[in-house]
């Protein structure tokens, strides 16, 4: 059998596709039973004390990408906007307005109002995105300040004392968000079922990096910014449960065995150029987006956003069963803390990405909507071409608003890119080449 | 840092250079001159006698801890300029005071041996690492409790700042001892008490004290050491109480919007013209504290405890006990002003998010207001002057 035929390749794309599906009709569920939903973020989702109370999470980034990748984010932005929301603030909040305004209606089934929400100050919209629930619905809000690196890395480092009062600081907080979760489901915290959700944290965690680090196989063996972003999305959705540690350690035999039979994710993949995505990609046209760069046989081997919108999941941490709570604590403080990292001091982690994937060009995808992700880009890219010998790509667009999103101007940058990648590599050939023929002239035959 | 030697005293560096005999026109035009000097004299000279200079990126820091040490802390706010250096450093969608202030640290034109950012909004969580990346001094970054509704978060802040204040000792190669900490609270105590003069004033009576120059009379407190600025506002606060202006017929604002990016001084001009501005959050950090840091026991603890407790309200901070549109009420009714201005920086997003929130409240309150955006580079104001005066004359006519 052709080894592209075998059914384990592809697998990891519908198990994901069906996952997440399910998972968005278990929230109509919760929906129309008035069960408890936890309004959680990406960074720092607490998936695991959510689940250890049985409260279901629901992630309104997720809810409102979606309605971009399904292109009718331009009917919930409007709702906002009409409500007095201006077009210069991030996409996902309004989207999620409009969608509260509308019931929770949404192109993949109904969303649960909030019970509670829990969240971190990765992003510093999520407190003023929460500050609009508290204000529609007067449930409970609980922040977990989640001190993030002081200075880059490289630059400073932490001793164990400034980790360990860190460290407090945040397990003090899970201590009270317990409370709050107590009190919402009238059910004392179970610490041997916390420990249980946490071990599959870990089985997935484990899954999830050595996804990642496949794709420094030759061909690369997924695409870290298209297929990359769908296995994002069962990462965060399905975090701390069995299925969700299961989906990742099928995805991970998937990519062994791809990366033994060199199976790439484009048609040919012995031309590819390898990018890093720097960014959130462009949703309103997510799938045209990705072609633009496999067209020309760009696959992107590593992507800044399956780093911190995994929650920092690519951290190689896992929780001492042993202390499920301090660990918990410890893990969210060091997974938040690279997150953040991830995108406000990413130039040392991209000039190390380049080195450990072998890239020949990095893509800056800075957007309107995330400023949190997009300010430092430019800059980043000044830094990472002065170290590295590679070609950048620096396009604007959004996550969110078509307005600004002009697939044309986009075309054409990211042609030129390309034009610039290829005869690079023209002339690294015939540089190679000629090295290597003056080699053997010089070489003394017997 | 226990190895350092302690503060000594020492004769204190005269920054300004103050025309007491000219009046008080002019002191408020000499003061309004070093606040709009680009090149920061007051700095320079602080420097050229061998201090050294904190640069603290809006909007609060605790300042006192930097006294304490030594160290000249210096607001940055950005300012009016052309820039030629920082705007590559950045993509678009992005507020003015950003650019601005990288511009003022790579021109040279304002130096620091520190600078700290603080995670106020999604776009200045990412200045000390950009700062860091083009400017020699350390760059980092101060977490204020985003969660001061946790018991927890005092006994972290305090550690905290014990963290910044051994930083700025190293800055300064002196020990700032519990002794020198509550001399710069008393410092400190003494500057918020003639600070809430001058607002006394623009509620009681705001004909004597029009709003570009009470904000010149803060925002030069962000320039030169407090000791010298309660020296200034000393001489200054009861000699506006004398002064010879006549109550106008303009309506009584509260203008919100001014936490971070400041607008120019002429908008605020612009807007005098038609309105008594008795309230507002133009500089809102250098007000934070609402009233004395108590000196007895841990005087950092304290400072911290003041930071959570004993606090004004600002779009970046977030806490649970103060929702932003009650605490707008509260401001408003407690200047009895007939109106606000909402405004926004250009692509600030807390401030644009606020707006919605401030609006819907506003109009359930049955409370006029004026929405309007801003920018630190604008020079017309024409536009915003009809909008303003149609909206004033709405309200005195209706």
């Amino acid at each position: 059998m052709n080894p592209i035929e075998n059914p384990i390749v592809g697998r990891g794309a519908r198990d994901g596709s069906t996952l997440f599906r399910n998972w968005f009709d278990q929230l109509t569920h919760v929906a129309e039973n008035g069960e408890h939903a936890g309004y959680v973020f990406v960074m720092g989702s607490l998936n695991e004390l959510l689940h250890t109370f049985g409260v279901h999470p629901v992630f309104p980034e997720i809810n409102s990408l979606q309605t971009a990748v399904r292109r009718v984010a331009d009917e919930y932005l409007n709702l906002a906007e009409d409500h007095g929301f201006s077009p210069d603030v991030c996409g996902y909040v309004k989207a999620d307005y409009a969608l509260q305004l509308r019931g929770g209606e949404h192109p993949m089934g109904r969303i649960p109002p909030p019970s509670i929400a829990v969240l971190t100050n990765a992003c510093n919209t999520y407190l003023k995105w929460a500050e609009i629930w508290e204000r529609m619905y007067h449930m409970p809000v609980v922040t977990v300040d989640v001190p993030g690196s002081r200075q880059a890395p490289g630059r400073y480092t932490p001793t164990a004392d400034d980790v360990a009062r860190d460290r407090r600081y945040v397990e003090f907080q899970l201590r009270e968000l317990i409370e709050h979760l107590e009190k919402l489901t009238g059910t004392a915290f179970d610490v041997d079922r916390l420990r249980e959700v946490l071990d599959v944290t870990n089985r997935m965690g484990r899954a999830w990096r050595r996804v990642l680090e496949l794709n420094r196989s030759r061909p690369a063996v997924f695409d870290a910014m298209m297929e990359g972003t769908i296995y994002l999305g069962v990462a965060n959705a399905l975090r701390g449960t069995e299925e969700g540690a299961r989906f990742f350690e099928d995805l991970a035999e998937e990519m062994e065995y791809k990366a033994r039979h060199g199976i790439s994710p484009l048609l040919d993949g012995r031309g590819e150029h390898r990018l890093i995505f720097v960014g959130v990609p462009c949703y309103p046209i997510f799938r045209r987006f990705y072609q633009l760069f496999s067209e020309w046989g760009g696959v992107f081997v590593s992507s800044t956003y399956t780093w911190f919108a995994s929650g920092g999941l690519n951290l190689d941490y896992e929780y001492d069963l042993s202390r499920p709570l301090e660990s918990l604590a410890e893990g969210v403080l060091l997974s938040v803390q690279r997150a953040g990292d991830s995108m406000l001091f990413h130039d040392r982690y991209l000039i190390e990405a380049i080195d450990e994937f072998g890239a020949d060009g990095v893509v800056y995808h800075p957007i309107k909507s995330c400023r949190t992700v997009s300010t430092g880009l430019a800059d980043s890219r000044r830094v990472v071409l002065e170290e590295r010998d590679v070609l950048c790509l620096y396009i604007e667009s959004d996550m969110m608003d078509k307005r600004v999103v002009s697939e044309a101007q986009l075309k054409n940058r990211i042609d030129a890119f390309f034009e610039g990648l290829d005869s690079r590599k023209i002339r690294m050939e015939k540089a190679a080449s000629a090295a290597a023929s003056a080699k053997s002239v010089s070489t003394p035959t017997a | 840092m226990t190895d350092l030697p302690e503060v000594r005293p020492r004769e204190p560096i005269r920054l300004l250079d103050i025309p007491f005999d000219g009046g008080l026109e002019a002191v408020l035009e000499y003061c309004r001159e070093i606040v709009e000097d680009p090149d920061f004299p007051t700095v320079r000279r602080w420097r050229e006698a061998g201090g050294k200079v904190l640069g603290h990126f809006q909007v609060y820091f605790p300042e006192e801890l930097a006294h304490a040490a030594g160290v000249l802390p210096v607001k940055v706010r950005g300012g009016q300029m052309e820039r030629e250096q920082a705007d590559s450093r950045f993509g678009s969608y992005l507020c003015s005071i950003l650019r601005s202030s990288l511009e003022l640290a790579l021109t040279g034109r304002l130096q620091v041996d520190m600078f700290v950012s603080h995670p106020i909004c999604d776009a200045a969580r990412n200045l000390a690492g950009i700062w860091g990346r083009n400017r020699p001094e350390p760059a980092q970054i101060l977490y204020l409790p985003q969660n001061p509704n946790s018991k927890f978060s005092g006994t972290w802040l305090t550690e905290e700042y014990r963290r910044v204040l051994g930083e700025l000792e190293a800055i300064s190669g002196k020990k700032a001892t519990d002794a020198d900490l509550r001399a710069a609270l008393d410092v400190f105590n003494e500057n918020r008490r003639w600070l809430r003069e001058l607002y006394a004033i623009k509620r009681s009576a705001p004909w004597l004290l029009p709003v570009d120059e009470a904000y010149v009379l803060v925002a030069l407190g962000g320039l030169v050491t407090r000791d010298e600025h309660n020296e200034l506002l000393r001489w200054l606060v009861p000699r506006i109480r004398d002064r010879s202006a006549r109550k106008q017929d303009k309506i009584r604002v509260v203008f919100e919007g001014g936490f971070c990016e400041q607008p120019p001084l002429d908008l605020l001009r612009a807007i005098s013209e038609f309105c008594y501005v008795v309230d507002d959050d133009l500089l809102i950090g250098l007000r934070w504290i609402l009233s004395d840091v108590p000196t007895a026991g841990d005087p950092v603890n304290n400072l911290a405890v003041a930071y959570l407790d004993d606090s004004s309200y600002s779009p970046v901070q977030h806490d649970l006990r103060k929702p932003k549109e009650e605490m707008l009420l509260k401001r408003i009714r407690g200047a009895d002003a007939q109106a606000c201005i909402v405004a926004a920086a250009k692509m600030c997003e807390p401030g644009l998010d606020e707006q919605v929130a401030y609006a819907h409240t506003l109009d359930g309150e049955g409370i006029p207001y004026f929405v309007t955006e801003f920018e630190e580079r604008m020079t017309s104001f024409d536009h915003l002057q009809i909008q303003l005066e149609t909206f004033v004359e709405n309200l005195l006519f209706a």
